[in-house]
C-alpha cells in the first residue's frame, strides 16, 4: 500500500496534466503550423483546378512568429495607454476627463481597423508600423473600459475599511482596488487581444507580414487552398490564446473559487 | 481618553454634527445611539479623520489628531464597520495582519499575533488561518473584522454598526465576545448602533444624539430612569421602559440569602429583566438562587422588584 501510493499520485498527476487542454492546444498549433505543406497533396486532391494548392512564400511557423509578435506588441501598448488611462481618470484628479477620455476612444473603436490602416500607411508608409499603430489603438478601448469597470467593482465597503485601518492612497490602490479589479480588467485585456488576433491578419493589406497574408494573397488570387491554410493556423491561435487567457484567469481568482 | 470640543461638520445645508462636546472616558465602552441621520456615524468617522471637521478640535490623549498624517493616527486605532469589509483577496492571517504588517512588524512577531487573536476570537488558527473570507459565515467574518482591528494592540477601538448586519443570535454571541475581550483588555470602544438593546447590553456610557448633537448622555440606568425629555424616552422604548431598567440590574442586588423557594433556580449574574420573565412564565412570588457549582444561596422575591435600586 505505502509504496502504491506515491506511485497512484504520480500517476495522478500525469494524468491530470495530459487532461489539460492548454499544452494540447499548444502542441497542436505548432503541428499544424510545421505540418501543414506535408498536407500538399490533399490540399492538391480538394482543389485540382490549381497550380499551386500550398503557400510556400514563408513558412507557417515563421507566419505564426510574426503574428504573435505584432499581436503582442500592438497589445502591449494597448494595455500600457488603456491602464494609464483607466488609472488616470478613476484618480479625483482625472475624474472630470473620464468623459472625454470615454467618448474619444469609443469614436476610435467605431472606426473599422481596414480604413485606419488606410490611413496609417501613406502617412507613416507601408509594412509593420501602420499595422502596430492602428492595432494598439484598435485594443485600446476594451482595456480602458475593462480598467474603469474592475476598479468601480471593488465594493465599497473593502475601500473605507482599507482606509479606515490606514493604508495609504497609494497602498490602497495597488494592494487592495487592482487586485481585486483584475478579474475584470483582465476579461478587458481577453477581448482587446482577441479582437487584435482577428484584425492582426487584415493588417497584411498593408504589407506587414502576418497569418493573414497567405488569405490576403489567396482572396486576390482566386486561391481557396492558401485562404484555408492562413484561417487554420489563425483558427488554431486563436483556441491557445484564449484558453491560455481562461487560465490566467482561473489562477487569478483563486480566491474566489477555492471551495 | 479623547476629548471633543465644539466639533461642527456639514455636508452642504445639512449640518451633520452641530458643536459636539465630550469627553469618552477611556477603558470603557461608550455607545453613541440615536435615529438614522442623528450624526452618530458621521461624529465616529471624525475622530479616525475618515471625515474631516469643519470647525472645533479633537484631542487624543491630549494631542490633536490633526497633529500628524491621518495614516498614522488610524493605525493607531482600531476600525470595525457594519459590512465588515474584509479584503477578500487576502486570507483570514492576512486580513488580521494588515496594520501589524502597514507598520513594519517581523513576520514572526505577525505570525503569532495572528494566532493569538483567532484564539482569542474563538476561530482555531489551524483550520482558519489560510481561509479566504468567501469561505466564512458572516459571524466569522466579523470575528476576524473585529481580530483585524485589534491587531496592533489600539487602545482605541471604533465600531460603527458592527453587528448590525448579523442574526439575533449571532449578534449576541459576539456582543457578549466583545464585552468580554473589552474587560480583559482594556480597551476604549465607541460603539455607533441604532439598536438600544445592543447600546444596553454593551455601553457602560450612552450618549444620544439627534440632528447632529447631544441630546442626553450618561449612564444607561441615568438615561432610562431619567430621560430629560419625552422624546428621549421614546427613543428608550417607553413601552419597555422598566423592563430595560431592571435589565441593567442583576439577580444579587435583591438576593436574601438563606431564604428558601422552590422551582428551577437562577443564577446572581442573571438580570433582574430576566428573572421578571421567569417569575411571570412559571407564576410564582419566590425563586431560587444557586451559584455556578448549583449550591443553594437563596432566593429572590417578586415584590423586591418594585422597590428602588439601593
Amino acid at each position: 500500500m505505502t509504496t502504491t501510493a506515491p506511485l497512484r499520485a504520480m500517476a495522478g498527476r500525469a494524468t491530470a496534466w495530459a487532461r489539460d487542454p492548454l499544452p494540447w492546444a499548444i502542441a497542436g498549433l505548432l503541428l499544424l503550423a510545421a505540418g501543414l505543406p506535408r498536407l500538399e497533396p490533399a490540399f492538391a486532391a480538394l482543389f485540382p483546378s490549381l497550380d499551386r494548392p500550398m503557400y510556400r512564400q514563408d513558412t507557417f511557423l515563421a507566419l505564426l512568429g510574426a503574428h504573435v509578435a505584432l499581436v503582442a506588441a500592438s497589445s502591449a501598448v494597448a494595455l500600457a495607454l488603456g491602464f494609464a488611462a483607466g488609472l488616470f481618470v478613476t484618480h479625483p484628479a482625472g475624474a472630470e476627463f473620464r468623459a472625454l477620455v470615454e467618448t474619444a476612444v469609443a469614436i476610435g473603436q467605431t472606426v473599422p481597423p481596414v480604413a485606419v490602416l488606410a490611413v496609417a500607411a501613406p502617412l507613416i508608409g507601408f509594412g509593420e508600423w501602420p499595422a502596430l499603430i492602428a492595432l494598439a489603438l484598435y485594443g485600446l478601448l476594451p482595456i480602458l473600459r475593462g480598467t474603469i469597470a474592475g476598479i468601480e467593482s471593488v465594493p465599497p465597503a473593502v475601500l473605507d475599511a482599507a482606509t479606515g485601518l490606514g493604508l495609504s492612497r497609494w497602498q490602497r490602490r495597488w494592494q487592495v482596488e487592482l487586485p481585486l479589479a483584475l478579474p475584470v480588467l483582465l476579461a478587458g485585456v481577453r477581448t482587446s487581444v482577441m479582437i487584435n488576433i482577428g484584425t492582426a491578419a487584415i493588417a497584411s493589406t498593408v504589407g506587414a507580414r502576418t497569418l493573414g497574408s497567405p488569405i490576403i494573397i489567396g482572396l486576390s488570387g482566386f486561391n481557396t487552398a492558401y485562404v484555408l491554410q492562413g484561417a487554420l493556423v489563425l483558427a488554431a491561435l486563436a483556441v491557445v490564446v484564449d484558453l491560455g487567457f481562461e487560465r490566467l484567469s482561473r489562477r487569478l481568482q483563486r480566491w474566489r473559487t477555492t471551495p | 481618553m479623547i476629548d471633543l470640543r465644539e466639533v461642527c461638520k456639514s455636508f452642504g445645508a445639512t449640518r451633520a454634527v452641530d458643536g459636539v462636546s465630550l469627553r469618552i472616558e477611556p477603558g470603557r465602552i461608550t455607545a453613541l445611539i440615536g435615529a438614522s441621520g442623528s450624526g452618530k456615524s458621521t461624529l465616529l468617522r471624525l475622530i479616525n479623520r475618515l471625515v474631516e471637521c469643519d470647525s472645533g478640535q479633537i484631542l487624543l490623549d491630549g494631542q490633536d489628531i490633526r497633529a500628524g498624517p491621518p495614516e498614522a493616527l488610524r493605525r493607531r486605532i482600531g476600525y470595525v464597520i457594519q459590512s465588515i469589509g474584509l479584503f477578500p483577496h487576502w486570507t483570514v492571517a492576512r486580513n488580521i495582519a494588515t496594520v501589524p504588517v502597514l507598520l513594519g512588524w517581523p513576520a514572526a512577531q505577525v505570525a503569532a499575533r495572528v494566532d493569538e487573536l483567532l484564539t482569542l476570537l474563538g476561530l482555531d488558527p489551524a483550520s482558519y488561518r489560510d481561509r479566504y473570507p468567501h469561505q466564512l459565515s458572516g459571524g466569522q467574518q466579523q470575528r476576524v473584522g473585529v481580530a483585524r482591528a485589534l491587531a496592533a494592540r489600539p487602545t482605541l477601538l471604533l465600531m460603527d454598526e458592527p453587528f448590525g448586519a448579523l442574526d439575533p443570535l449571532t449578534r449576541q454571541t459576539l456582543q457578549q465576545e466583545l464585552a468580554r475581550i473589552q474587560q480583559a483588555l482594556g480597551s476604549t470602544i465607541v460603539l455607533v448602533t441604532h439598536d438600544i438593546d445592543e447600546a444596553l447590553r454593551l455601553g457602560q456610557r450612552l450618549v444620544l444624539l439627534d440632528h447632529g448633537r447631544i441630546v442626553q448622555a450618561g449612564t444607561p440606568a441615568d438615561l432610562l430612569a431619567r430621560p430629560v425629555s419625552a422624546q428621549v424616552g421614546d427613543f428608550l422604548g417607553r413601552a419597555t421602559l422598566g423592563a430595560r431598567l431592571l435589565g441593567q440590574r442583576n439577580v444579587a442586588e435583591i438576593l436574601r440569602r438563606g431564604e428558601a423557594a422552590d422551582g428551577e433556580a437562577l443564577r446572581p449574574d442573571q438580570t433582574l429583566q430576566e428573572a421578571l420573565a421567569a417569575f411571570l412564565t412559571r407564576r410564582v412570588e419566590r425563586l431560587p438562587v444557586v451559584d455556578a457549582q448549583a449550591a443553594p444561596l437563596g432566593a429572590i422575591r417578586f415584590i423586591d422588584l418594585l422597590r428602588d435600586p439601593p
